[in-house]
């Protein structure tokens, strides 16, 4: 299947003193026009250096090593500098996580967001102000004429999130990859943001690849899911079918330790152990040592890419659909 | 981090090497340093070795021959030995005399590096440690010093009370102490604030007892760490005080004061008298840049000033 | 804003007086002040009318008090050797030391901006180190030794520029300066450059530190997600950001350059105030060296408040309020 966004095979890799340790390691994704894809991961899984690798927005140490980067037909690995350029924030655009830090705290709102117009093509001064105060007002702010003459700390965090947004949605873009854009905002203003952003993409045909560790918003906003650990995509399919129906251990256990699932008074479970370090990584599949289903050839070999359905996961001792409702396999 | 006793494949020996030994790596790894380090442990060697290795006592009117003056590097001496870089305008042999230098120089920076990190650390800890009133006045004090050139103070301040080693080593200690006041009491704080001092406060122990036990020794290794080119700058000031002939006396002359003799005699070629006492103050200067740049870095310590 | 530069000018004020506290007790409370202040030459009838007509016959607080009354009209006193107003001694060769500190200040400006973001922005290039050591260098070389070595290789054996002095001048808006003539422009090369040299090594360090620190900002990285071009990205978001502590420190520095320029002029034989001042201690012209201070003072203190709005102006979230300090 082709579409939007095709990744094929991407390792991203970080230059140590010791050696380069791959922090992506052989990732697959497809992206539809107008889809909503979740990246879902603990913090160190390299899901965001996946995101910022699309872009190749992957500074030194950092490299790209190997994969293709399909958008649109194109391989982005082998655009040149100005080809990047010409497309980031134009046909892609990003929002990051933490909205505090993302605005230039010495430039106008304004002038953050004309030079993100300017940047892609000549525009009249008038018509800058009229598209920046209609993209205000679509993400939701209000007076937005006065909030566009305002500095970045006039803002709060969620109003500054809404801003990087709006410069997000400027050019129209084809897709959107958005890192963990809620993480750093409380949960109010998280599920307005939710919302609008669901509407806006709905509304302007805009793919999302929007990545978090919460499984709570992959249920309200993914159209198709990814789960990623130590590097590697694990399970990806339909969201509803993986949230439903997981068939690796580990998106299992983030399911069993996302609030969301838990009955009051139940207790919250939790993933033994920690993520490996990018150093030191386990042979054969990374999650053996924190899987209670490991059995032998665990350590042995690294496991297979197997489909069931929509489904495509790598797992030796895949989970079946009983032992989900059951709940048997709680430690 | 791995669990022990799992078999981790491919993972380099040192992607665990402690701290200290990846700052020494880090030093050992850099030739500059290296080069630094040793070249100020000669100099400081030179210095406390001088009235062993001089060819002469450059103090010592006798042993001058006024008709060996200005001889430039090289010429042999009445006496029949040669003077290496020249003599200067009493006939002095300027080796002798920048070995000499170099003594009153150390001497001069040491000193007053050590009398102005005394006073500043006692100074920080009691704002630090009392706070309030007493606070806000040594910190309003420390302000003030550090609003002023130090240069232009030290310049006013012995313009008043005349020249002399122990006036300079005043002088620099007067315009210097204030950083060390700054620095102490701002780790001080942080480290009053962290709980095993909340503890002893708690203990019922004497404020006397914390402060010299618990807060000195865990709050005084910035100080330390700055003082290397704390050091430098007490012997650049030293130097320029000379120079502008308020320093140190004609006596006992440092580096600053030799380059200061040498300078009338620049204008006419001889280059020899003022030149070669520069480069021993500046080989003195940036093997101590050097090392305290690196110290500080490697300490993570932000110079103050 | 009205209230901050009330502060503010209270604040400076209270410098001021410390200042002539501290500079009258070391001028006239230690040591002997008829000592100091009644020129050795003077007959014993001279120094009985003196001493009644400086007050030195009164009490302390009553001398000092004499002393700020004086100063606040603009009368430090009569200097020993030149026998003129030590106030309008000075203010002469103020033009001559300001020409000096200005150009340095712009060349250090001009020099270090693009030297330091060059090696901020590639920290790892060999050029950035071989910048980086120099600064270590240029930051160690004592001032005057550096002055001297300038003269020795451009005047003595380049025989390019001349030694010392300060050439032909003329009047600029009633000022007398060096900077239309092409003897005097010859005259202030090598002192500028001397006086520059510190400044550039402090300033690219700040740029250096203060640009490889903004590309690893989010904001940095979010520009270029927006397809922000780099030199854009460079001269709009990371050079605004640098600017504030940059700006911060010249205007400090503006102070330590006045002062060094007490050696750079004593180096090059420069008519200014910092000659001035070495000229007169040497000469115990007391009056002068206690009117310099009190004007340097002055100088720093109405800079240090040019500094504090400029960067109120440059940064977006300093309001010119009460609360700063």
């Amino acid at each position: 299947m082709t579409g939007l966004l095709d990744v094929r095979g991407l390792r991203t890799v970080f230059h140590a003193p010791e050696g380069a340790w791959a922090a992506v390691d052989g990732v697959d994704l497809t992206i539809g026009r107008g889809e909503v894809l979740c990246l879902v991961g603990e913090s160190g899984s390299g899901k965001s250096v996946t995101g910022f690798s699309i872009v190749r927005l992957i500074d030194p140490p950092g490299e790209i090593v190997e994969g293709e980067i399909l958008f649109d037909g194109a391989d982005l690995r082998r655009a040149s500098q100005e080809d990047l350029r010409a497309l980031r924030g134009n046909r892609i655009a990003m929002v990051f996580q933490d909205p505090l830090s993302t605005l230039n705290p010495v430039l106008t709102i304004g002038e953050q967001m004309a030079e993100a117009i300017t940047a892609h093509r000549s525009c009249s001064k008038a018509q800058i102000t009229e598209e920046s105060v209609r993209a205000l007002a679509r993400v939701g702010i209000p007076s937005p004429e006065v909030r566009l003459r305002q500095y970045p700390h006039e803002f709060s965090g969620g109003m500054r999130q809404r801003v990087a947004i709006a410069i997000a949605l400027l050019n129209s873009p084809d897709l959107i990859i958005a890192d963990e854009p809620t993480t750093a905002l409380d949960v109010t203003i998280q599920s307005q943001i939710l919302y609008e952003v669901q509407k806006l993409a709905r509304e302007t045909g805009t793919a999302i690849l929007w990545i978090t560790h919460d499984l709570a918003i992959v249920a309200e906003l993914a159209d198709r899911v990814a789960v990623m650990y130590a590097g590697q995509i694990v399970e990806s399919g339909p969201a509803d079918d993986v949230l439903d129906r997981p068939r690796h251990p580990y998106t299992l256990g983030l399911l069993k330790s996302s609030t969301g699932t838990v009955q009051p008074g139940e207790r919250l479970h939790q993933i033994d152990g920690n993520a490996p370090r990018i150093d030191a990584r386990p042979s054969g599949c990374p999650f053996r040592t924190r899987c209670d289903r490991v059995v032998a050839v665990c350590a042995e070999v690294y496991p297979a890419r197997q489909q069931a359905g929509e489904q495509i996961f790598r797992c030796h001792n895949p989970v079946t659909s009983a032992s989900v409702t059951s709940g048997e396999d709680l430690p | 981090m791995s669990k022990p006793g799992l078999p981790v494949p491919s993972i380099p020996a040192s992607a665990d090497t402690p701290l200290r030994r990846r700052v020494l790596k880090a030093i050992r790894n850099r030739p500059t340093m290296r080069g630094a380090a040793v070249l100020l442990g000669v100099l400081v060697l030179l210095a406390l070795l001088a009235p062993f290795i001089a060819p002469q006592n450059p103090y010592d009117l006798a042993s001058l021959n006024m008709m060996d003056n200005r001889l430039p590097p090289g010429a042999a001496a009445m006496g029949g030995a040669t003077y290496w870089l020249g003599t200067d305008a009493q006939g002095r042999d300027m080796v002798s005399a920048i070995l000499y230098g170099l003594r009153t120089s150390l001497l001069v920076g040491l000193l007053s590096t050590g009398g102005a990190m005394l006073i500043g650390i006692t100074a920080g800890l009691f704002a630090a440690q009392i706070g309030g009133a007493v606070d806000a006045l040594i910190m309003r004090i420390v302000d003030f010093m550090l609003g002023f050139p130090s240069i232009l103070v030290a310049l006013v301040l012995l313009a008043s009370v005349g020249r002399g080693i122990d006036k300079v080593i005043l002088a620099i200690i007067v315009v210097q102490w204030a950083q060390y006041a700054r620095l102490m009491r701002a780790s001080a704080l942080v480290e009053r604030r962290k709980e095993y001092i909340e503890a002893a406060v708690n203990f019922g122990l004497p404020t006397r007892h914390i402060m010299l036990a618990h807060l000195l020794p865990n709050s005084v290794g910035a100080v330390l760490v700055v003082s290397t080119i704390s050091v430098a700058s007490a012997i650049t000031l030293e130097a320029t005080l000379s120079f502008l002939g308020v320093g140190v006396p004609v006596t006992q002359p440092s580096l600053g004061l030799l380059i200061a003799n040498g300078f009338e005699y620049l204008l006419s070629g001889e280059y020899w008298i003022a030149v070669f006492p520069g480069i021993a103050l500046v080989l003195l200067i940036v093997s101590l840049n050097f090392v305290g740049d690196r110290l500080r870095r490697s300490f993570n310590v932000r110079a103050s000033t | 804003m009205t209230a901050y530069f009330l502060q503010r000018l209270i604040q400076s004020i209270a410098v001021l007086l410390a200042v002539s506290v501290v500079v009258f007790f070391a001028v006239y409370g230690i040591g002997d002040p008829i000592e100091l202040l009644v020129p050795p030459q003077a007959s014993a009838a001279e120094r009985l009318a003196l001493i009644k007509r400086l007050g030195l016959d009164q009490p302390v607080w009553h001398q000092y008090f004499t002393f700020l009354g004086n100063a606040l009209s603009g009368n430090l006193g009569t200097s020993f050797v030149h026998g003129v107003p030590v106030v309008s001694l000075i203010l002469g060769r103020l033009p001559a030391t300001l020409e000096l500190v200005l150009l340095s200040m712009i060349t250090a400006a001009v020099v270090s901006v693009p030297l330091g973001l060059y090696a901020g922005l590639n920290p790892d290039s060999r050029p950035a180190r071989f910048i980086m050591a120099g600064t270590v260098i240029g930051f160690s070389l004592p001032s005057f030794w550096k002055g001297m070595m300038l003269v020795l290789l451009f005047s003595v054996w380049l025989g390019w520029l001349p030694t010392a002095g300060r050439g032909e001048t003329v009047a600029f808006l009633g000022l007398q300066t060096s900077l239309f003539t092409w003897d005097g422009l010859e005259h202030l090369i090598l002192p500028t450059l001397n006086l520059a040299i510190p400044n550039t090594v402090l300033m690219v360090r700040l740029i250096a530190a203060g640009a490889s620190e903004a590309t690893t900002q989010d904001y940095v990285k979010f520009a270029r997600a927006k397809g922000i071009p780099r030199r854009r990205i460079v001269n709009r978001h990371i050079l605004r950001n640098i600017l504030i502590p940059v700006v911060t420190v010249v205007g400090i520095e503006f102070g330590s350059l006045v002062a060094f320029s007490t050696i750079t002029e004593t180096v090059f034989s420069w008519p200014g105030m910092g000659k001035l001042l070495i000229d007169s201690i040497y000469q115990l012209d007391r009056p002068v060296v206690v009117a310099y201070v009190m004007l340097t003072t002055l100088l720093f203190v109405g800079v240090n408040l040019i500094v504090d709005v400029l960067y109120a102006a440059l940064d977006p979230r300093v309001k010119l309020s009460g609360g700063m300090t």
